[in-house]
């Protein structure tokens, strides 16, 4: 039983601090929109990143975008276009660049980028409505990123 | 220049040959909102012509009850079934008890509340006397604290939305007619600039979900153009009145955005503004959302 909540400490602990060998959001270099290396070296987890994409306090994907391959996740939004076949479209590095920084690809899309922590007017402490801390995370780590990435890549027609 | 963004997306997704299920496409549901009161039906306006301070995005504004599901929509028929009534009637019983420390009631000085009539739909207006704008907390609160000699009501307490909900009633069915011109002017300009400002680390406008994106939805949420015209709005996921101002707050911070307070000089502004987007409309009373 301890160990256990040890385990889900430490989980929990490794979410919320990025590894020290990641890409800074700042220091991302993007081509065209896309980005090239991998922001943590770590492999992505497809699994992994299916759960961020549906959860609401992490990247809530299906907030805006419909995904036909996630036929139990219910009120999927559809005021973004439907990711099916998105990995199709979009090769690695531009699906790795789109998700940490839409912006660079879209010009003016309300796509929030998901690695970024500064630019922001008014920025918040999460959804409680009160300011930022100073040093204020991205929404996404690096490795959660990388773990949608992974599963972005599963979507294929 | 913000809410030029649709087309230029539009622009950008045609030329990468994207399917283009971002545009809004609005399908507020088709539907009349005949009233039952205690004793007649009335009619009230809930699709109106676009004013002209959105005639350039809009053809027509609709209540947010068209974007509400039938159960919702079938609540705001009859005053029996609609729950803000309860705080309707406790507006009316603060609004004739001896409150004040020298016994003052708002009865005293105003009589029935029917003496209200018409002030919801021109709200909120700058003050003539003091060239300052005013939303319809302000003019409670001056009664309040200068002519009862009471501490003020917090900006969004039980008290205050009872007492805003009894005054929303007595222009029930009227249109709405803010004032956008004049003294008006530089507040209104004022709280354009917050409703197309990208707020937060979402960087997300008012704009973005009720002008680009209503009739789409936003995970379960049919997102409607954003009117006040059903304010208060007694909320059932909140089973209790929802103010503007309150609304307000909640939209920037769903935005993981630093808010602005409840009765801020930029939530009044911002008040004024969206007001105005929705002239024409019939004020409802209190409306009913979820
Ligand atoms: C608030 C809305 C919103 C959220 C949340 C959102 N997106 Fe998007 N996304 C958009 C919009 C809008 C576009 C279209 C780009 C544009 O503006 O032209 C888009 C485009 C995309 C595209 C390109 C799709 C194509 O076919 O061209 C991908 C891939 C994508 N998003 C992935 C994601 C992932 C993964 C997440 C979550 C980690 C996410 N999005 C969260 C709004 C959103
Ligand atoms: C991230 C999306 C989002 C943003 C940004 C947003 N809202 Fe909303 N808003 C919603 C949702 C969802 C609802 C509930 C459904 C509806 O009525 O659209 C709502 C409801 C409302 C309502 C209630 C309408 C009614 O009839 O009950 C008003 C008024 C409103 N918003 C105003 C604003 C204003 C003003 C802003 C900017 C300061 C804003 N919203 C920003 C998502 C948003």
């Amino acid at each position: 039983m301890k160990s256990q909540l040890w385990l889900a400490s430490l989980v929990a602990l490794s979410a919320a601090l990025p590894a020290a060998a990641d890409t800074a959001p700042g220091d991302v270099a993007y081509t065209d929109g896309a980005v090239a290396v991998s922001l943590t070296g770590v492999a992505g987890d497809a699994a992994a990143g299916a759960k961020v994409m549906t959860t609401r306090s992490e990247g809530n994907c299906v907030a805006c975008h419909q995904i036909a391959a996630m036929p139990d996740v219910p009120f999927q939004g559809d005021i973004a276009p439907a990711l099916d076949g998105v990995a199709d479209r979009y090769d690695e590095a531009q699906l790795r660049g789109i998700v940490s920084n839409a912006k660079m690809s879209f010009e003016g899309t309300f796509m929030p980028a998901f690695y970024k922590t500064t630019g922001f007017i008014r920025p918040g402490d999460a959804y409680s409505g009160k300011a930022a801390p100073e040093n204020l995370p991205p929404i996404l780590t690096g490795q959660q990123i990388e773990d949608v990435v992974a599963y972005l890549l599963t979507l294929k027609e | 220049m913000q809410h030029r963004r649709t087309t230029r997306n539009l622009a950008v997704a045609a030329a990468l040959g994207l399917a283009l299920t971002g545009i809004a496409n609005a399908d507020p549901a088709e539907d009349t909102l005949e009233v039952t009161t205690d004793d007649a039906t009335i009619t009230l306006t809930t699709t109106a012509p676009a004013p002209a301070a959105v005639a350039d995005v809009f053809d027509t504004v609709y209540s947010g009850w068209h974007f509400r599901d039938p159960d919702t929509r079938d609540m705001q028929r009859d005053d029996f079934d609609n729950p803000g009534m309860v705080f309707v009637d406790l507006g009316q019983e603060k609004w004739d008890e001896a409150i004040g420390t020298n016994g003052e009631s708002c009865a005293g000085c105003h009589e029935g509340p029917e003496s209200m009539a018409g002030l919801r739909a021109v709200m909120p207006q700058v003050d003539e006397a003091t060239g300052k704008l005013m939303i319809m907390e302000d003019y409670i609160n001056t009664c309040v604290t200068e002519r009862m000699g009471l501490e003020k009501w917090g900006t969004t307490s039980g008290d205050m939305k009872n007492m805003l909900a009894l005054i929303s009633m007595q222009s029930r069915g009227m249109p709405q007619n803010v004032a956008i011109d004049g003294p008006a002017a530089p507040f209104w300009e004022q709280g354009k600039e917050i409703y197309y400002n990208r707020y937060g680390q979402l960087e997300m406008s008012c704009a973005t979900c009720h002008e680009d994106n209503y009739g789409n939805y936003i995970r379960a949420d049919h997102l409607s153009q954003g009117q006040l015209s059903g304010f208060p709005v007694y909320r059932l996921k909140d089973a209790g009145l929802v103010s503007a101002q309150q609304r307000f707050v909640g939209c920037v911070r769903d935005t993981r955005a630093e808010t602005f307070k409840a009765g801020s000089d930029e939530f009044k502004a911002l008040e004024l503004y969206v007001a105005s987007r929705g002239n024409g409309l019939s004020v409802e009373g209190v409306g009913v959302r979820h």
